[in-house]
């Protein structure tokens, strides 16, 4: 009997939902809406880089020196666009990881560390490349700071008891 | 049902992500993009002219500007809505003042921009953008960034900045309006007739400028 219930925890597709917890189910939860903010914010700057405006600061100078830097394309295409995508792509991963997907969660994970790798490089450009730090930027980086955070203090998945 | 609800979650955001960012494109678009009809043409004396609207139109209003002066950067919104409204030909010829300290400055990235073929989307972002890079102790890293705002080639801008010949342009404008009379700015010519300082108020300019256009009109 062991064995064979041990096959069937084997076989299971990890495409396919799982039972999750209530805490895991809030913790996807948080994330999502967190990820949520991030691509309204992102998807308005794609816009103004896209319809040629500027963005406004507050009266500061800072986020007109960044947002019109060389570094806030690749090629073509706007930073910001990019940055659009992948809080989309962790928006549908926690949403996932929320009903259950178990590769999901691991998609999330990774996504949530290259967008943190990424934030780190473009915080780096702004304080010691361009010496003006853009606040629409800032409040990005606090979102993904946030979405490591739970990454890292993410709770343990419920293990099957036999 | 749950099955299928993270799949309608994700699309139904999805379809409001590109949705709205879709609408909003529609409106800044609309909103940073006059019907204009903008030329950088030569003049017979060799000279490059920033120029909007059809050259047959039968009101021209030249004026002569200072990118960091407040009046000008006042009127220049209510001069693009004359200009889409009664389809006007409308000329800027650059006219900054010594006591501006960018005025120089920004009147050269213009023209830079000009040489790009962008001459009015730069003319519209520094004056929109005025109160900021007015007050900048850098404004010229401003400039160069609008420049990539607008998608401007920046090797190509800053190469035109320091050229030699985008200068003496904005120097021949201000020779040019010295030669006519020109003092302050801004100074604007309706049909080559000067109007008078208290019609460049936005709401009387606007007035001025419907007057010349019925008078333009053939009698029906």
């Amino acid at each position: 009997m062991k064995s064979g219930k041990q096959n069937a925890k084997s076989t299971t597709d990890k495409a396919s939902p799982a039972r999750t917890s209530r805490a895991q189910t809030i913790f996807y939860g948080i994330a999502a809406f967190i990820a949520l903010i991030g691509l309204a914010e992102a998807t308005y700057l794609t816009v103004l880089f896209l319809s040629g405006e500027t963005a406004v600061c507050g009266g500061s100078p800072d986020c007109f020196k960044v947002l019109g830097s060389a570094y806030a394309k690749i090629g073509p295409i706007p930073v910001s666009g990019l940055g659009a995508l992948a809080y989309f792509c962790v928006f549908s991963f926690a949403i996932f990881a929320g009903f259950g997907y178990a590769r999901a969660r691991q998609f999330f994970t990774w996504t949530v560390i290259a967008m943190f790798a990424m934030t780190v490089w473009l915080l780096f450009v702004q304080a010691f490349r361009l010496h003006a730090f853009c606040r629409w930027c800032l409040f990005s980086a606090a979102l993904i700071f946030l979405l490591t955070g739970l990454v890292v203090a993410r709770p343990a998945m419920p293990t099957r008891s036999n | 049902m749950k099955r299928y609800l993270p799949f309608i979650i994700v699309g139904l955001v999805a379809a409001l992500a590109i949705g709205s960012g879709a609408f909003l494109y529609q409106r800044k678009r609309v909103a940073n993009t006059p019907a204009k009809i903008p030329k950088t043409e030569t003049e017979s004396s060799g000279k490059i002219v920033h120029t909007l609207g059809p050259d047959e139109a039968p009101v021209t209003v030249e004026e002569f500007g200072d990118f960091q002066c407040p009046p000008c950067g006042k009127l220049s919104e209510p001069i693009n809505q004359v200009q889409k409204k009664y389809n006007i030909r409308v000329i800027y010829r650059n006219f900054p003042l010594p006591n501006h300290r960018w005025a120089k400055d920004a009147a050269c990235a213009a023209e830079a921009a000009g040489r790009q073929g962008k001459f009015w989307e730069m003319h519209d972002v520094l004056y929109r953008e005025q109160a900021v890079w007015s007050q900048s102790t850098d404004a010229p890293t401003l400039f160069k960034a609008y420049a990539g705002m607008i998608q401007l080639d920046l090797n190509k801008f800053k190469e035109d900045l320091d050229n030699p010949e985008v200068q003496r342009q904005v120097e021949t404008d201000h020779e040019r309006g010295v030669a006519i009379g020109v003092k302050t700015t801004p100074t604007i010519f309706l049909n080559n007739q000067a109007v008078p300082p208290p019609q460049l108020m936005p709401e009387e300019f606007a007035k001025a400028v419907e007057a010349a256009v019925n008078q333009a009109k053939p009698p029906s």
